[in-house]
């Protein structure tokens, strides 16, 4: 079961290393849309996938707040926590 | 030192120079001269089809619509000056609610300035902070707003996928805050259709409420013409439809109808409702006289559908990307943006218009030709679209 933060940041960079337009040289302080060129709706459809792994919700207004996959990971990490 | 006001803009200002460098005109610029009719227009000073405008049964240039507006404004003047709740309410306003509650067979209907704000309105008095709001992932622009002013939390489901937003709800069945459900009946951009049927089923099961945004279906699908809700007969599931005058009704202007009686509290917290001059009476009468048009002439929908089918026959024969659905919204889908500036750009030199859209205003990341159809087209000015298109994407090579 996937349940650390550093667990979900692991998970989350296989994910994105699945898309071949994504830098190879990513790391949990990667910053989403500056270093990935994510745009919002790429951010959206992105966090829906993972979503759908973790068996989670994020609300939209939480990802106002996220910059960097570690960022997202303790996201997820506090709202499967919350869900539990 | 502080950063100035457009400096956050950087990267759209780079993405905008790059197009504007790639496009021989300013795609965002188009100015349609005049109107010659429902269906031609004077771009760049020449006659041109125009397949772009939302116009679905034309009656921006009903006669009557025309005649009731300057009667009206003869009559009443040309402006309210005022709020729904202080002085912008006329009798005028009353019977345009009455008529749409009576034509959707609802208790009620809440008429705003322009459909942006029906969706902003309507979502902002059902919902806030402590509550949740499950929207369809390819929701229009005025239905993510709407969330936003509401302060609701937002979960996207899957496009058109009751299963996917099944699984959502169901995540939140223990929470203590209200939740709704909003879906689209024609999806603007691509045409598609919901399956609203499918999420009255979720919605019952789950006990959630649902709000359907009928504006690009309203007068164009269901015997009444009431839209894809009447289509797949679950109107009276649906707990309140949103819509607009601006697409079929051919003026400007949004609703909302509801057999909730505490549509009067909705009156009173609603900002973008009240905090706004009402909609000026000649646009009331006009929007009154196409409503009964489109109840009076039922052949406008036959019509309708018949050029719908014909476009969209006519793309796939020449081998074009368009969605599976017929719907008078027709897009075509192009790989990237700058096949799509070249096919927009060629199109309109031979007299087409039709709208460019691009990411990330669109699914999936890909351009679109976006077309809508009318009821008014010929027969032959749908063939010569569809043979523009056709020889347009021959020599581009992208068929």
């Amino acid at each position: 079961m996937t349940d650390s933060v550093a667990d979900i940041s692991h998970l989350i960079l296989q994910k994105l290393l699945e898309n071949p337009k994504v830098p190879r040289d990513i790391s949990g302080d990667s910053r989403i849309v500056e270093d990935l060129a994510f745009d919002s709706l790429a951010v959206m459809n992105f966090v829906m996938e993972i979503e759908d792994t973790l068996d989670v919700s994020v609300p939209l207004d939480k990802l106002a707040d996220i910059r960097t996959i570690n960022d997202l990971a303790a996201c997820l990490h506090a709202i499967k926590a919350e869900q539990a | 030192m502080s950063a100035g006001l457009f400096d956050k803009y950087s990267t759209l200002k780079g993405n905008y120079e790059s197009l504007m460098a790639a496009s021989p005109r300013n795609p965002f610029g188009v100015v349609i001269e005049r109107p010659l009719s429902a269906t031609v227009g004077i771009i760049e000073g020449r006659e041109t089809l125009l397949f772009g405008t939302n116009n679905y049964l034309g009656l921006s240039q009903s006669g009557l619509a025309r005649d009731a507006a300057i009667h009206t404004a003869e009559t009443m003047g040309v402006g309210t000056t005022g709020s729904r709740i202080a002085n912008g309410t006329f009798g005028l306003h009353q019977k345009l609610e009455k008529a749409l509650a009576d034509v959707f067979q609802k208790k009620h209907a809440m008429v705003f300035s322009t459909g942006y704000q029906a969706n902003l309105g309507t979502i902002s008095a059902l919902v806030n902070k402590d509550d949740i709001l499950f929207l369809d992932a390819d929701s229009h622009a005025s239905i993510y707003d709407g969330a936003r002013l509401s302060g609701a939390q937002v979960i996207r489901f899957r496009h058109n996928d009751p299963a996917d937003l099944e699984k959502r709800i169901a995540r939140t069945d223990k929470t203590t805050g209200a939740r709704l459900i909003i879906a689209e009946g024609i999806y603007s951009m691509t045409g598609n259709i919901a399956p609203l049927n499918e999420f009255v089923d979720v919605k019952k099961r789950h006990n959630v409420p649902l709000m359907v945004d009928e504006a690009h279906s309203f007068g164009v699908l269901g015997d009444h013409g009431r839209g894809v809700a009447e289509m797949q007969g679950c109107e009276k599931d649906i707990d309140f439809i949103v819509g607009t005058f601006s697409k079929s009704l051919g003026t400007v202007g949004g609703y909302c109808v509801t057999d909730h009686d505490e549509i009067d509290l909705m009156r009173l917290c609603s900002r973008p409702y009240m905090f706004t001059a009402s909609l000026p009476p000649e646009i009331i009468a006009a929007t009154l006289a196409a409503l009964e048009e489109i109840s009076n002439r039922p052949e406008l929908r036959q019509k309708l559908q018949d050029n719908a089918a014909r476009l969209h026959q006519g793309f796939k024969a020449v081998g074009l990307n368009t969605s599976n659905f017929i719907s008078p919204v027709i897009a075509v889908t192009l790989e990237d943006i700058p096949q799509a500036i070249a096919f927009w750009n060629a199109l309109l030199d031979a007299g087409v218009y039709v709208n460019l859209s691009l990411p990330p205003a669109t699914p999936d990341n890909r351009p679109l030709l976006r077309c809508s159809v009318m009821a008014a087209h010929s027969a032959a000015e749908i063939d010569r679209a569809v043979d523009t298109f056709g020889s347009i994407a021959k020599e581009l090579k992208l068929v």
